[in-house]
């Protein structure tokens, strides 16, 4: 079978189902695709060997009642993986080898998926683009020299160019809905409190959250059903009765009530995501779906609010990497010479802003006037998305305010990049499940997606309403392998 | 406000992360946008509002304090920079 990378997750499950092929076929297909694509820069470890050796045992003896019999997946490398090397993007991790697995990853192997590698992504997940990784940029597949996204750009760029059937990311502020909307693919960042947080490295600990990045819902659906699990080593884990989200999937939404917040018509906002919101809004009227405007009057607020929330957390999470337990560690004079040495050479730009920005908030003196007032906004937010849940069960909107941008365009400007994620920022500050779906293309030709926010714990709903729109959109990414000689 | 190079000097020292004059110089003038982002919360009237400190409201649940994972030394050492046998190892600090 020539095409089988083509194939998506529901397809090479199925076929493997029925011996059609083999775990080591479908393993060495994306390994042989990925050799050929180092150009795109997704993998940080390959770990191609051990991965064509385990598809080889899960044939000797396949448990076919598995939910992912046999299938290889590259992983973001912010998830620690026991005795794989785990970097999280940055020089200071450069050789940290954990002793233990994530559990979001444990549940997939746990379900007969085959570790193919570790996947680019920005430093500590800080990023919107994939460009501060240590590891260099990623390249989008749909054109070259464009940003995936981030900071889950090696895992969209993985999924779009089909290197890997799915994948998992994270997302504190964006990171895993922007990209997918940067590379025509789906991705679901779940509600806070539904995929563990043991054994993920530590960005911003009150926003943080897994999720899957797929092709299609379906796929999105599954792999989701596979990650979402209480934990116990996850202090902030949720114990909720959790769906089969991929078997309870339906295409019917009649009668939901789909809000549009105004406060999302944002000064400047090209007029091709306008018309593909309106789009959006026809198709889910098609559907049956009843359109309500709704006001989220706190919009504008949120990504300031994020900006003192994130970087503080990081900061205090971030303190740990002091060259004395594990990773990198420069020569110092004395102990504080080598601690600071440390962190100035171990960590990028970005990660030093941030852990500036966050130092200061939470610096006497400034603590109430910022820190405080950022939490206060916080709930501001919230009871925004707790009123309008009284009037809707969803709410859609544009995934980003542009396409994907070129390499290099944004990095001289902070905030210009931080504008990236105003549409998916307020969802992570209430807690809530938000699914990005691929809607159309712009002018140049480059994907656009559309985001669907949900109640807290009703991922289920927002996958039917991702679901039956697909149906209706059928969209088609142009990727023309242009990296590949 | 305005972020000076003096501030920058005090973060830097709290976060332990050194930073010579030209990259001083650079985050000021990063912080202080990003800080002029940031005032827009001050149009916000906060005082009668409650922090909101977790979106998950739950309370933490207890568990019994038994040892799980054990036998981890070997493999946490072998991650350190600099080890002997059972220790990490530290520029000196007692003179």
């Amino acid at each position: 079978m020539s095409d089988i990378t083509k194939q998506s997750l529901s397809e090479l499950i199925k076929n493997i189902k029925e011996k059609k092929i083999s775990s080591t076929e479908v393993t060495k297909a994306f390994i042989e695709r990925s050799e050929k694509s180092k150009k795109l820069n997704v993998y940080v470890t390959e770990d191609f060997s051990v991965a064509i050796d385990k598809a080889k045992k899960f044939d000797e003896n396949p448990n076919l009642d598995l939910k992912l019999p046999g299938i290889p997946m590259a992983v973001k490398d912010l998830f620690c993986t026991k005795n794989v090397k785990t970097t999280a993007g940055s020089k200071i991790l450069n050789n940290f080898i954990p002793p233990y697995e994530s559990t979001v990853t444990q549940n997939i192997w746990n379900e007969g998926a085959i570790l193919l590698g570790k996947l680019n992504c920005d430093e500590f997940a800080m990023g919107s683009s994939n460009e501060t990784s240590y590891f260099g940029s990623v390249q989008n597949p749909i054109d070259k020299d464009l940003v995936p996204g981030g900071s889950s750009g090696g895992s969209s760029s993985a999924v779009a160019a089909q290197l890997t059937p799915i994948t998992i990311g994270t997302d504190t502020g964006g990171s895993i809905r922007q990209p997918a909307s940067f590379t025509g693919t789906v991705g679901l960042k779940p509600t806070y409190g539904s995929c563990s947080r043991y054994g993920i490295v530590a960005f911003a600990s009150s926003l943080d959250q897994a999720g899957p990045m797929a092709q299609n819902v379906k796929d999105c659906a599954l792999l989701h059903e596979v990650i979402s699990s209480y934990d116990e080593k996850d202090s902030t884990s949720i114990d909720f009765k959790r769906n089969n989200y991929s078997k309870e999937l339906t295409n019917n939404i009649k009668g939901k009530k789909i809000g549009i917040p105004k406060e999302y018509r944002v000064d400047g906002m090209p007029k091709e995501i306008e018309d593909l919101w309106k789009k959006g809004i026809d198709y889910v009227k098609d559907c049956g779906a009843e359109i309500i405007d709704i006001s989220l009057p706190h919009t504008n607020y949120a990504l300031p609010t994020y900006y003192i929330v994130a970087p503080a957390e990081a900061s205090s999470n971030l303190a740990r990497y002091d060259g004395v337990k594990y990773g990198f560690r420069a020569t110092g004079e004395n102990l504080i010479d080598m601690y600071e040495k440390t962190r100035s050479e171990g960590f990028g730009a970005e990660v030093q802003r941030r852990i500036m920005i966050g130092t200061y908030v939470l610096s006497s003196g400034y603590y109430d006037a910022y820190y405080l007032k950022a939490q206060k906004v916080r709930k501001l937010i919230k009871n925004d998305f707790d009123e309008a849940y009284k009037k809707v069960d969803a709410i859609l909107t544009p995934s980003t305010p542009s396409s994907a941008f070129k390499i290099g365009e944004k990095t001289n400007d902070p905030v210009s990049m931080y504008l990236n994620d105003i549409f998916t920022v307020p969802v992570n500050l209430a807690g809530l499940p938000g699914i990005s779906i691929p809607a159309g293309h712009d002018a140049k030709g480059y994907p656009l997606g559309l985001q669907i926010i949900g109640k807290a714990f009703d991922e289920q709903n927002i996958l039917n309403i991702a679901y039956a729109m697909e149906e209706k959109i059928n969209f088609k990414n142009k990727i023309t392998d242009w990296w590949i000689k | 406000m305005s972020i000076n190079l003096k501030t920058i000097k005090h973060i830097s020292k709290l976060s332990r992360i050194s930073v010579d004059e030209k990259k001083a110089e650079k985050l000021a003038d990063d912080l202080n946008s990003i800080f002029e982002f940031i005032e827009k919360l001050n149009e916000l009237k906060t005082e009668n509002v409650e922090p909101l400190t977790s979106v998950a409201e739950t309370t933490l649940k207890l568990r019994s304090d038994e040892v799980k994972s054990k036998d981890k030394r070997e493999q946490i050492i072998k991650n350190s920079p600099q080890e002997n046998e059972d220790y990490f190892v530290v520029p000196k600090v007692i003179e």
